[in-house]
């Protein structure tokens, strides 16, 4: 078990025949993950080889869903179409959407999320690293050569400190990695991906992972207070972060004195999450846990 | 600034009163005396309080003016020195209304915040007289056309004598909002001045960076060069995601939370040593070859604060062995000019490979540490000796 994403997901890639898109697929390949195609509509009815996989080219997403049932697309198109392409995918009733592109702009996103009220897709990110459930399927940029299956679930905001994280654990492995995303409007949330975890039979901990920014954390925290019984290890990055500045993720910024890191710590520790002041103590919170369970 | 905002409000047709910027006194004097009548002279610095700070002052004569531009011009509010002050006709609003549209990023919409009672000290109200703020929030699938704007004008008790002025100010000022892609349009105070006309006699305008990259080129001239850091000016030149702190230990990592993990580390380090502090945030991504890793190198090295350089890196995508070759090309390129100690963290994907790299090369002034801590720890204490 696992969450969003399992062996049986079956992946087309939007965004296939670019640079980036043609690197991570053949990464995403490579790691298990079951693509069964692109899309691109300059160069639909063409074929692409990659890791020695023939994978053919569609016109749009509802075609390459039909031919294929693909029921997960990973969107690699620049910032100025990812918003046409995500709602392209919404109308043909993909089930789970993962943006990878970094540098959309905000009020795309927010139309985005607008448009997929009440729709069946599921969407992660935008500029964020995806999701990984080790050992059978990745669907974004995640090296899934860092660690293997196992009890943790972890969801971050951040890319580089979900693998450092998958790192610093891989002796126990994850039976989920999700990368929501630094941007200021996201699809998946904290809160979706704990409620998941908790769900999920396999997952025995999580580990939360959030900077500045917002009050996804705090809403988080109060979420966990009434709705998680399994023990959540939380780290929160930027406590140095000086007012007013972004600090490299778009949402990543102290407003006044809001989206601090010591106000996400203060709330998650509220609610009996213990809270690791850097990575390596976070992950040695979570290895004490482990060891209890 | 109040001027670039009242210049957006203007292109899109939001009444407003322009003014004249200058950056001498002798201008102030001049702009006065072009404007006739009384002026309000106000610093021109992203930063609110100006008024209680001495920012803005009411001038009588044009030479008032100048005094009140000679003393305004120079001085720091918030932090910030006030280079420039805009000149505009004193208008002395009879009533004081708040008004924004922001992106509500908790609700994932946008929102629409009014008050008809007091406009510049709205905190105060929402403290004291929570109701009399209306939050009103916008479905960004469907915006504000006419309709909308009226039942927020409605919402908000507009008065009827300015009533039909606010609807349309309202539907112009979310123009702004959506076809200029901010994250917020502040009016404040959105005024009712003589005559019931109403007028945003003070504003503030956040844009969204991604946006003006993608489709807004002419946002790029609403950045003042002359109060850019001149590090950040460089960094960004080389397309590098900087920050400049003040503080000793200057930072490379990839990714951005990773590098804020970096600051939070080194900071806690630097508690032991001296109270050193990271000097600045650099994410150098995903990529980290030799140029990009000489480029971030060649700023840090040009921060005068900087003691010591510790590069963070966790081999995800990239593999450790190329970011050793980074950082060894890195090298070879600054040659002379590297000068300061340098410690490295390299983990993750073909760590070993990485490592070895940089034992070959012993470099003198390259350390290596394992773990992020511990580099932390010799970085503050290099920063400290």
């Amino acid at each position: 078990m696992s969450i969003y994403l399992n062996k049986d997901s079956k992946i087309i890639v939007q965004g296939m025949t670019g640079g980036m898109g043609s690197k991570h697929t053949t990464l995403m390949l490579e790691a298990g993950s079951n693509i069964v195609g692109g899309v691109n509509a300059r160069k639909a009815g063409t074929t692409v080889e990659l890791a020695g996989k023939e994978l053919p080219v569609y016109g749009d997403v509802a075609e390459a869903m039909a031919e294929t049932g693909a029921d997960v697309s990973v969107v690699f198109v620049p910032p100025a179409f990812t918003k046409d392409a995500c709602i392209e995918a919404i109308d043909a009733g993909i089930g789970l959407l993962v943006v990878i592109t970094e540098g959309v702009p905000v009020q795309d996103t927010a139309e985005v999320w607008s448009y997929l009220q009440g729709k069946q897709t599921r969407m992660i990110g935008p500029n964020c690293p995806g999701i990984i459930t080790p050992g059978e399927s990745l669907a974004g940029i995640t090296p899934h050569t860092i660690a293997g299956s196992g009890p943790v679930g972890l969801v971050s905001k951040s890319g580089t400190l979900t693998y450092q994280m998958m790192y610093e654990l891989k002796d126990f492995g994850f039976s989920t990695a999700i990368g929501i995303g630094g941007d200021p409007v996201i699809g998946t949330t904290h809160i979706d991906a704990l409620a998941a975890f908790e769900a999920d039979p396999d997952t025995k901990a999580i580990v939360m992972i959030g900077e500045i920014g917002g009050d996804a954390e705090e809403r988080a925290a109060a979420y966990i207070k009434d709705n998680v019984t399994k023990p959540v290890v939380g780290y929160v990055a930027g406590f140095t972060a000086p007012e007013g500045k972004t600090m490299g993720h778009a949402g990543a910024i102290v407003s006044g004195s809001s989206g601090t890191a010591q106000a996400k710590k203060e709330a998650l520790e509220a609610v009996g999450v213990k809270v690791g002041k850097t990575p390596s103590e976070t992950a040695a919170l979570m290895r004490e846990v482990l060891q209890g369970l | 600034m109040e001027y670039q905002a009242k210049e957006l409000f203007a292109k899109h047709g939001v009444t407003t009163t322009l003014g004249v910027v200058v950056e001498t006194a002798d201008d102030a004097r001049a702009a006065a005396e072009q404007l006739g009548g009384v002026t309000v002279v106000k610093a021109q610095v992203k930063a609110g309080g100006r008024g209680k700070a001495g920012g803005v002052k009411l001038a009588k004569t044009a030479d008032e003016a100048f005094e009140h531009a000679s003393n305004i011009l120079g001085m720091e509010i918030k932090g910030l020195t006030v280079n420039r002050v805009l000149v505009t006709p004193a208008t002395p609003p009879e009533e004081e209304y708040y008004f924004s549209f922001l992106l509500d990023r908790a609700n994932r919409q946008y929102l629409c915040i009014a008050s008809v009672e007091g406009g510049v000290e709205i905190e105060e109200v929402a403290k004291t007289n929570p109701d009399a703020v209306k939050k009103i929030g916008i479905d960004p699938g469907t915006g504000v056309d006419a309709a909308k704007a009226r039942e927020i004008a409605t919402e908000a008790k507009f008065p009827e004598a300015v009533f039909e002025q606010a609807v349309t100010m309202i539907e112009k000022l979310y123009q702004v909002f959506v076809e200029e892609d901010a994250t917020l349009v502040e009016v404040n105070p959105l005024a009712r001045l003589a005559g019931d006309k109403l007028e945003a006699l003070d504003g503030k305008v956040s844009l969204d960076d991604n946006a003006s990259e993608v489709r807004h080129p002419d946002h790029e001239s609403f950045e003042i060069k002359d109060e850019t850091d001149p590090l950040e000016a460089k960094a960004k030149a080389k397309g590098l995601n900087y920050v400049k702190l003040d503080g000793q230990v200057g930072i490379i990592g990839n990714g951005a939370g990773l590098v804020m993990s970096t600051l939070d580390v080194v900071a806690y380090a630097g508690e032991k040593h001296g109270g050193v502090k990271p000097a600045n945030f650099l994410d150098i991504g995903g990529g980290a070859n030799a140029q990009v890793m000489a480029d971030g190198l060649d700023v840090i090295l040009n921060d005068e604060q900087v003691k010591s350089v510790f590069v963070n890196v966790f081999g995800g995508i990239t593999a450790c062995d190329e970011v050793a070759n980074g950082i060894k090309g890195a090298l070879e390129i600054l040659g002379d000019s590297a000068t300061k100690p340098l410690v490295v963290r390299l983990d993750g994907n073909n760590v070993d490979a990485g490592r070895a790299i940089l034992d070959e090369l012993n470099h003198p002034l390259v350390t290596q540490v394992d773990t992020m801590d511990g580099a932390a720890d010799k970085a503050a204490e290099l920063a400290n000796a």
